[in-house]
C-alpha cells in the first residue's frame, strides 16, 4: 500500500504524458489531457515549493526558539521569509471574495502595497535588497574564480594548457582592449575566435554532454515510470 | 552633481550600499555584518518563491479558476498539494508519496518525450545535416570540427568500455575538446562575473557617491 500506490500513480501520471503526446490535443480526449495533467502538477509542484519554504521557517523558529547559537541570525531568517511572503500573498482585488472581507478592515489605498506588482512591498523588496545581494553575491565569485584559476591553472600537462590557452584568449576577446589586441595579429583573429573555439568547439562539446544527458534522463525516467527507481520515496 | 535626491532615494541608496559592503566583508573574513545579510537573502530568497508560487500557482490556477469558472475537478490537484504537508507528520507522511510520485511520474514521462523529441534527434540531425550547408570551404570545416567533437565527446563519457585503443585515440581527442570548450566556458564566465563587480564598484561610486556628496 505505501509503495504500490505511488508506483502506480507515477506510472499513470507519467504514460498519460507519454501516450498523449502521439495524439492531436485539437480532436481527441486523451491528446488534451496532456495540458490538464501539467496544469494539474504544476499545482502540486506549487504546494511542494511552499511546503519546502514551511520547512525552512520550522527548522529556524525552532533554533529562535530554543536559544540555539546563532539564533538571532536565524530569526533574520525568518522575519525576511514573513517579509516578503506575506505581502504577496495578501488580496489586491477589492472585488473578490477574500479581498471585500480584508479592504472593509484595512484601507482600500494600501492595496498597492500587496501583491507582487509593481510599486508592492514584495516588488520593493525584491528591488531594493534581494537584487542587490543577488549581484554581490555573483560579483563576489569573481574573487573566488580567479583565485581558483591561479591554483587550477598552471600549465602542467597538455590538456591544461589547452584550457589555460582558450581561457586567456576568450577572456582577451571579450574586451574592447582585448580585442584591439588581437587584431594586431590579423583583422580577422576575432571573427575567427567567434566562429571556430565559440561555434565549433564549443558547439561540439555542448552537444555531445546534451546529448549524453537527454540519454541519462530518458533511461532514469523509463525507470522511475517502471517503478524501478524508488529512491524519492525515501525511507520507510 | 545629478538632481537633488529625497529622503527615500537617499534611504534606498544607502540600504543597497551596506548590503552590498557587507556582502563583499566575506573577503576579508566572516563577521556579524556579512552572517546578518546572508541570512536575509535567504529568507528574502524563499520568500520570494513563496509571494511567485502564491500569485502564479495557487491564486491563478487553482482559486481563480475554481471560483470564477466553476472547475471544481481541479480541487483533487488542491487536495495532492495539501497532501505534501503531511510530510510534516511522521505518522503520515508516507501519504506525501501519493503527490510525490504523481510530480515525479509526471515529469518523467515530459523527460521521456522532451529528451527523445525535443534533445536527442535535433541536436543529431543539427549536427549531421550541418555537413551539408554548402558554405563553402570555412563552413565544411566547421560542420566536420562540430561532428568530430560530438563523436569523440560522447565517447569520452562511454564509460561502459576500457579507453584503449581506437577508443581511447578517439576518447583522447575528446578531451581537448572538451578542454578547449572548458576554457572558452571559463572565460565566459570570468568576463560575467567581473562585469557584476563592475556594477556594484560603479553603484558605490556614482550613486553611493552622489549621495554621499549631497549629505555632506
Amino acid at each position: 500500500m505505501r509503495t504500490t500506490v505511488p508506483v502506480i500513480v507515477a506510472f499513470l501520471s507519467g504514460f498519460v504524458m507519454v501516450v498523449s503526446f502521439f495524439f492531436n490535443p485539437d480532436r481527441t480526449f486523451i491528446g488534451r489531457a496532456q495540458d490538464v495533467v501539467l496544469q494539474w502538477v504544476t499545482i502540486v509542484s506549487g504546494f511542494t515549493l511552499v511546503l519546502g519554504v514551511f520547512s525552512i521557517v520550522r527548522v529556524n523558529g525552532r533554533a529562535v526558539v530554543r536559544r540555539t547559537e546563532d539564533w538571532p541570525f536565524k530569526l533574520a531568517t525568518v522575519i525576511s521569509v514573513f517579509a516578503m511572503a506575506i505581502p504577496a500573498m495578501l488580496p489586491v482585488s477589492t472585488t473578490s471574495v477574500g479581498g471585500k472581507i480584508f479592504y472593509s478592515i484595512l484601507p482600500q489605498s494600501w492595496g498597492s502595497w500587496f501583491g507582487t506588482g509593481t510599486g508592492s512591498i514584495y516588488d520593493w523588496l525584491f528591488n531594493f535588497v534581494d537584487s542587490p545581494m543577488m549581484e554581490t553575491m555573483f560579483a563576489m565569485l569573481a574573487f573566488y574564480i580567479a583565485s581558483a584559476a591561479y591554483r587550477a591553472f598552471r600549465a602542467r600537462s597538455a590538456d591544461a594548457t589547452l584550457l589555460l590557452l582558450t581561457a586567456v584568449i576568450v577572456m582577451l576577446w571579450r574586451v574592447p582592449m582585448g580585442e584591439a589586441f588581437l587584431r594586431l595579429f590579423g583583422d580577422s583573429i576575432p571573427d575567427y575566435l567567434n566562429t571556430f573555439i565559440m561555434n565549433g568547439f564549443n558547439v561540439a562539446v555542448q552537444r555531445g554532454i546534451i546529448i549524453g544527458a537527454a540519454l541519462g534522463a530518458a533511461s532514469m525516467s523509463l525507470r522511475v515510470m517502471l517503478g524501478i527507481e524508488r529512491t524519492y520515496m525515501g525511507k520507510g | 552633481m545629478g538632481e537633488s535626491l529625497s529622503f527615500v532615494q537617499h534611504f534606498e541608496i544607502w540600504l543597497r550600499a551596506y548590503l552590498i559592503l557587507s556582502l563583499f566583508s566575506f573577503l576579508y573574513r566572516d563577521n556579524v555584518f556579512y552572517k546578518l545579510s546572508e541570512h536575509i537573502f535567504a529568507g528574502l530568497s524563499a520568500g520570494y518563491y513563496v509571494g511567485l508560487i502564491w500569485q502564479t500557482v495557487i491564486i491563478q490556477q487553482l482559486v481563480n479558476p475554481m471560483v470564477d469558472n466553476g472547475h471544481w475537478w481541479l480541487v483533487f490537484p488542491g487536495i495532492l498539494g495539501v497532501l505534501m504537508f503531511t510530510r510534516l507528520i511522521p505518522k503520515w507522511s508516507w501519504v506525501s508519496r501519493v503527490s510525490l510520485a504523481f510530480v515525479i511520474g509526471n515529469t518523467a514521462g515530459i523527460y521521456i518525450i522532451s529528451s527523445l523529441h525535443g534533445l536527442i534527434f535535433p541536436q543529431v540531425a543539427s549536427t549531421i545535416l550541418s555537413l551539408d550547408t554548402g558554405n563553402g570551404f570555412a563552413g565544411t570545416l566547421l560542420a566536420l570540427l562540430v561532428v568530430v567533437g560530438v563523436i569523440s565527446t560522447l565517447i569520452y563519457f562511454y564509460f561502459s568500455k576500457e579507453h584503449t585503443g581506437l577508443l581511447g585515440a578517439t576518447a583522447r581527442v575528446g578531451i581537448w575538446f572538451i578542454m578547449i570548450a572548458f576554457g572558452a566556458h571559463f572565460g565566459y564566465t570570468v568576463m560575467g562575473r567581473i562585469s557584476l563587480l563592475i556594477g556594484r564598484a560603479e553603484f558605490l561610486y556614482y550613486e553611493w557617491g552622489g549621495s554621499l556628496s549631497q549629505i555632506f
